[in-house]
């Protein structure tokens, strides 16, 4: 049995190698390869009007002279465009990082949204218990037997058609945030309620309830800092998935539209011009795409096996 | 040459952080019809050495040196298809926990015709015939008819009978038992054990016998070897060992077990265990933070009053009321606790004393009956501010050091909580030197406040425990099995820090445990529950020298005598009167 | 047994009965049902006898009754776009979606299974490891990019199989199946490819996992301990335990697969009950969205039935409870 009485502090180094998360990090050459990916995919999409190198949606900076140039090194590319231009001329490159910004942000908002409603609901149900919990348990149960993609579409679809026509683009974002967030809740909210019922059960919530503690307090203070571990897991899992969704609705045509383009809507054009043998229309949001997703989930399969050590 | 030998064993686990060696050069020997008993505290390294001998050390150990010998034949260099003949065939396994031993998808007879036919190489009517006979023996009734059930329909006593079963049933020469009454209430472990001596006597089993308990290597074992450290500190037999050890770990040791037969007034201090010991000053009550409010005096010298308590669980809802299923966890209970005296409540899992320390602290709400606590009825406090004034005067100490602390929270703050939300300083300055003050009267220094609580042993998380308890300046204490989950030495250590706290601040308490010795230790009065009633109460020394009520003697019974145990270890003590 | 079953059913039906009044609330109150009948040209007096006749001047509550009796029987009105009768729309591209799904099943399900015991048993080969890595990649891979690589390989470029649409049907008394040529079975192929690669990663993923979870209990530990075989621990007591958890992945493996047919019908344009629904959506036809929903639902509240009862069969604990 270890009895730490050293007084002398180690360095923060060595503080930091001796956590085993960040000591896993540090040995996992994929891991690390995936948060580089991710965080150079991030840092650019939302840093996009700084490094990408035309703007696609300023009309002064977009000609239909350029249009469908392959890729640079193709013949007949243009050393100007890298990737390319699709067919109104405009910048491959920048329609990527831009459209990558739409995709990551609504892939953040809506996994947000679903991890919000889903541990609130979830934390309540597992420590109140009662009716409260047999209703939102019930309902999460029914949604979860339903694919998330396709609650997603179905909500998706309600809500358009409940919209007027000329606000469904203008809305198009809020309402796939809303969608995939709804569709996202219960996943969320079994894995809190599940990690909330063994916590409550410990005996340092017992000693809250003794000392006298109010239960929003020991709900916000001791149970929710105490579930967020699987919690957090899941929601990297759940930001790939919910950027699959995004993209996946965008394709249908359900999503985002072509004026504020996200990686999904960028396939859809141009799947249009791929007969045509314009590959790299499509090809090079596609990747973007798969890049993405793939290093997110490399991300949130490292995670899951780092905090849950028994399933390695 | 003995049935099995285990010569200079040492087992390594390679981690990141450098090779632990969990065993550590360590020689054993088992004879037929003779149980080895192998004790030692957690970590000691005396499970690794069974998953050894059958290799099935877990992933990554390894055994890194020694050998091991069955009937003169050198085993630990088998390839895997020569261990699998003698796992089972000549070497058998008991695990801890009967609930979990066992497939839930296959009937009792599957796992046991599986078992007889793939070693004993019968066909299907001699292997039911020897199946049927092996569960007879082993004590479950009908073995014809519950044959064919499920693991689910048995008893976790007969869950584990099962497994004694399947763990004899190709007629090994050695049984390995790891902890096999651990999970099991005492009643039922007096059982297991009495039948595994049978056992091993009738069928010349050698067998090694796995536990943390003294009081099990007391009452079956023939000899006994200590672990300490990874270390074989002491071997021999247990007579000799339990009554005159060599070494200085066995005396510390023994000197830690609770005794069942004569009352002192503190616990030896075991220094060769764990060195954070009783380094505490004692204080000044009337001067000191602690000691303030502490003059109120109790109506009548009652501190508590438990009147006609009864608590009630809901086992199976239903939407119609009829349906619903009961348990009457506290059947109609009442007692008084006094002002300063330690109260004891024993009985075995499920008696309902747990449920009742846990109705005081107002945890669970009574269906029926009184709580008055220095003369207010708690049930009938209707605001929850009213109910803070009690709250504060009455805490609550848990039995799993390892739960009972948020993992997320400080030190400090874990016990600065109570001090913030009762509004008991004056400021965070103050605060901060009461949280710190504390931390150094129960013993563990200043420096733990920056901690998080991962970085204590249990010992150490259970006296910050009582500094949270403390914090509140309560008058009255619930102490619920506050030292079943630690080791032996440790329990000692916390149980002489529960009694000077308790003379010092003039403490009542109320002291909940399955343990008869650790009660004789510890409380002034009893009282003996089961299934949810109280059937008897008197003074412990009383109690303990002439029961009244029947299931009290057979509790009595039950309770490892451990009249071998050494006299030399508490020469010297002070007995209390 | 009965009390579990009937449970489930309740259930099942309190399911229905919301899916089914978010149905009937989509078709009262999105958009003005009579516009979408009778066009703009229609007079006052025309739409307020329409209103009468449709019942829409009844109270709440005898319409929603009117559109449970109409759904039980399969009546959900027209279509506003085809004019046609949804439930015929319904049935006419039925078999193009179940066959679909089948073969994908067949496929996801014969690769997905063993692949997840092979690499829960033997974790550390090198096999085990590839899978596992391939495996992220197909997670990573959304259904569409799939398709699209699928049809640009095939199609396009080496121009074996056709990119889209479903040809060399045969008409089974009222069932066209693809299954009885092989135009049929050269134009199924690439849509049920790309419908099955995700869900074969999935269930191999969890299969997988599932299989890991068992293997650290203690009564696999105990039946090492007596001397089992390998074989018999893995197969007879590992992977009888995985049973349990097995078959709520087939459910939900044929949950997804309607899911995403989805998905894969609009890229391949493959005219099932999918693509009517991304169609329907476009156009705001409602009957169709609101038939199609109760559909969907009737689906899942189905599987999900199927696969309580099938629980109850293979776990003995479960019918000694009577069901929790």
């Amino acid at each position: 049995m270890a009895v730490p009485q050293d007084d002398k502090k180690p360095s923060l180094w060595a503080r930091l190698n001796d956590n085993d998360v960040v000591y896993s990090f540090f040995h996992s050459p994929l891991a690390m390869a995936a948060a580089f990916v991710t965080a150079l995919m991030v840092l650019s999409s939302f840093g996009a009007p700084l490094v990408a190198p035309f703007d696609p949606f300023d009309p002064a900076q977009i000609s239909l002279w350029d249009g469908k140039k392959p890729p640079a090194w193709e013949a007949g590319g243009d050393p100007a465009y890298l990737l390319g231009t699709d067919n109104q001329g405009r910048d491959m490159l920048s329609t990527i990082l831009y459209g990558g910004r739409i995709s990551l942000l609504v892939g953040f908002a809506s996994v947000f949204l679903g991890m919000f409603l889903g541990v609130m609901l979830g934390v309540i149900s597992g420590y109140v218990g009662g009716w409260f919990e047999t209703i939102i348990m019930r309902l999460a149960d029914v949604q979860l037997t339903i694919p998330g993609i396709l609650t997603a579409i179905l909500i998706n679809g309600i809500l358009r058609s409940v919209l007027p026509p000329e606000l469904r683009d203008e809305m198009a974002i809020y309402v796939v945030i809303l969608a995939i967030g709804l569709s996202d809740w219960p996943q969320f909210a079994r894995v809190a309620r599940g990690a909330t019922l063994v916590e409550a059960k410990k005996e340092y919530i017992q000693a809250a309830r003794v000392i006298g503690l109010r239960p929003f307090l020991i709900m916000a203070r001791h149970i929710v800092p105490n579930v967020m571990r699987p919690v957090l897991v899941l929601a990297t899992i759940g930001l790939a998935l919910a950027i699959i969704a995004e993209a996946t609705l965008s394709f249908l045509g359900q999503g985002v539209p072509p004026t504020t383009p996200s990686l999904g809507t960028l396939i859809r054009v141009g799947n249009e011009y791929l007969f045509s043998g314009l590959w790299w229309i499509t090809f090079f949001p596609a990747v973007a795409l798969v890049v993405l997703v793939l290093a997110v989930n490399l991300l949130g399969d490292w995670l899951r096996d780092t905090l849950n050590p028994k399933l390695r | 040459m003995s049935l099995l030998d285990i010569k200079n064993m040492t087992v390594e686990f390679p981690t990141r952080r450098g090779v632990f060696t969990a065993v550590r050069d360590v020689s054993l020997s088992v004879n037929p019809g003779e149980i080895l008993g192998v004790v030692g505290e957690s970590g000691a390294g005396k499970s690794t050495i069974g998953n050894a001998v059958i290799g099935l050390l877990e992933p990554p150990g390894r055994l890194a040196g020694g050998e091991i010998y069955l009937k003169g034949k050198r085993i630990d260099d088998l390839d895997e298809d020569e261990l699998r003949s003698i796992r089972g065939n000549r070497i058998g396994m008991i695990f801890q926990d009967p609930l979990t031993s066992l497939d839930p998808l296959q009937t009792i007879e599957q796992q046991l015709m599986e078992t007889i036919q793939l070693h004993l190489k019968l066909d299907d009517d001699a292997a039911r015939a020897n199946a049927v006979g092996l569960l007879d023996r082993v004590g479950i009734p009908d073995p014809e008819v519950r044959i064919k059930q499920y693991p689910h329909q048995f008893s976790g006593g007969m869950r584990q009978r099962v497994v004694i079963a399947l763990a004899l049933c190709a007629n090994p020469e050695v049984v390995i038992a790891d902890e096999p009454t651990t999970a099991l209430d005492v009643s039922i472990q007096a059982q297991i054990l009495e039948l595994m001596r049978e056992l091993c006597r009738e069928r010349s089993v050698g067998m090694i016998l796995i536990t943390h308990d003294m009081g099990v290597i007391a009452d079956v074992t023939d000899r006994v070897a200590v672990m300490y450290r990874s270390r074989l500190v002491e071997e021999g037999p247990t007579e000799k060992i339990l009554g005159n050890p060599d070494h200085p770990y066995t005396k510390s040791l023994i000197s830690a077990v609770p005794r069942p037969d004569v009352r002192l007034a503190r616990f030896p201090v075991v220094e060769y265990i764990e060195s954070a010991g009783d380094r505490r000053d004692s204080i000044d009550i009337a001067t000191h933070w602690l000691g303030a409010g502490r003059g109120e005096k109790a109506p009548d010298g009652t501190m508590l009053r438990i009147e006609d308590l009864q608590v009630r669980f809901l086992t199976r809802f239903s939407f119609f009321k009829k349906h619903r299923l009961y348990v009457d966890a506290v059947d109609h209970v009442s007692f008084d606790i006094r002002q300063g005296e330690v109260f004891g409540l024993v009985g075995e899992s499920g008696s309902g004393k747990s449920t009742i320390a846990r109705a005081i602290a107002g945890l669970y709400k009574p269906k029926g009956g009184h709580i008055h606590f220095a003369g207010a009825d708690l049930t009938a406090v209707k605001s929850e501010a009213e109910m803070d004034r009690y709250r504060r005067q009455l805490q609550m100490i848990f039995q799993d050091p390892y739960s009972s602390l948020n993992p997320r929270m400080k030190v400090m703050d874990i016990v600065a909580e109570p001090i913030r939300f009762h509004g008991l300083a004056a400021g965070g300055a103050e605060t901060r030197r009461i949280v710190l003050d504390l931390l150094e009267h129960v013993g563990l220094g200043a420096e733990a406040a920056r901690k998080y609580p991962h970085e204590f042993s249990g010992g150490q998380r259970q006296r910050i425990s009582i500094a949270r308890a403390l914090a509140t300046r309560p008058r009255f204490l619930i102490c619920d099995e506050p030292t079943s989950a630690l080791d032996v030495s440790i329990q000692a250590q916390i149980l002489n820090l529960l009694k000077d706290l308790q003379a010092e601040l003039g403490l009542t308490m109320l002291f909940i445990s399955h343990d008869l010795p650790v009660i004789r230790q510890m409380c002034d009065r009893v009282g003996v529950m089961r299934h949810g009633k109280l059937v008897e109460v008197a003074e412990t020394e009383t109690l303990f020298q002439s029961p009244q009520h029947p299931y009290t003697r057979h509790l009595l019974d039950l309770m490892p005598k451990l009249e071998v145990l050494s006299h030399e270890a508490i020469a010297g003590l002070e007995v209390a009167d | 047994m009965i009390t579990y079953i009937a449970r489930r059913m309740l259930q099942a039906l309190v399911v229905m009965a919301a899916v089914s009044f978010i149905s009937f609330s989509l078709f009262n109150y999105v958009g003005d049902p009579v516009d979408n009948m009778v066009g703009q040209e229609a007079t006052l007096e025309d739409r307020a006898y329409i209103r009468q006749v449709l019942g829409l001047e009844d109270p709440f509550y005898v319409q929603y009754g009117r559109f449970l009796q109409n759904a039980v029987q399969g009546k959900f009105g027209i279509s506003y776009r085809t004019k046609r009768s949804v439930t015929e729309m319904i049935v006419e591209r039925l078999p193009a979606t179940l066959e679909l799904v089948f073969v994908s099943a067949l496929i996801a399900l014969g690769l997905g299974i063993p692949l997840g015991v092979y690499t829960g048993i033997n974790r550390s080969s090198w096999i085990s490891k590839a899978v596992l890595t391939v495996s992220l990649v197909g997670v990573s891979l959304p259904t569409f990019i799939i398709g699209i690589g699928l049809i640009y390989i095939f199609a396009v470029h080496l121009g074996v199989l056709p990119s889209s649409g479903r040809s060399g049907t045969v008409d089974l008394g009222g069932w066209r199946t693809s299954f009885l040529t092989v135009d049929g079975w050269r134009s199924i192929i690439l849509p049920a490819l790309t419908l099955s690669l995700f869900q074969v990663t999935m269930i191999l993923r969890l299969v997988r996992a599932e299989m890991l979870e068992i293997m650290r209990t203690d009564f696999i530990k105990f039946a090492r301990a007596r001397g089992l075989p390998e074989r018999k621990v893995n197969y007879s007591h590992a992977l009888k335990n995985t049973l349990v958890p097995v078959i709520t992945i087939i459910g939900l493996n044929i949950g997804g697969l309607i899911a995403f047919s989805l998905i894969t019908e609009t890229v391949f344009q493959w005219p099932g009950t999918g693509l009517m629904f991304i169609q329907a959506v476009d156009f705001v036809d409602v009957p169709i969205m609101a038939a199609y929903l109760c559909f969907v639902a009737l689906i899942f509240v189905t599987i999900n039935l199927v696969v309580d009862i099938l629980y109850f069969v293979i776990d003995p604990r479960l019918r000694a409870e009577g069901g929790h």
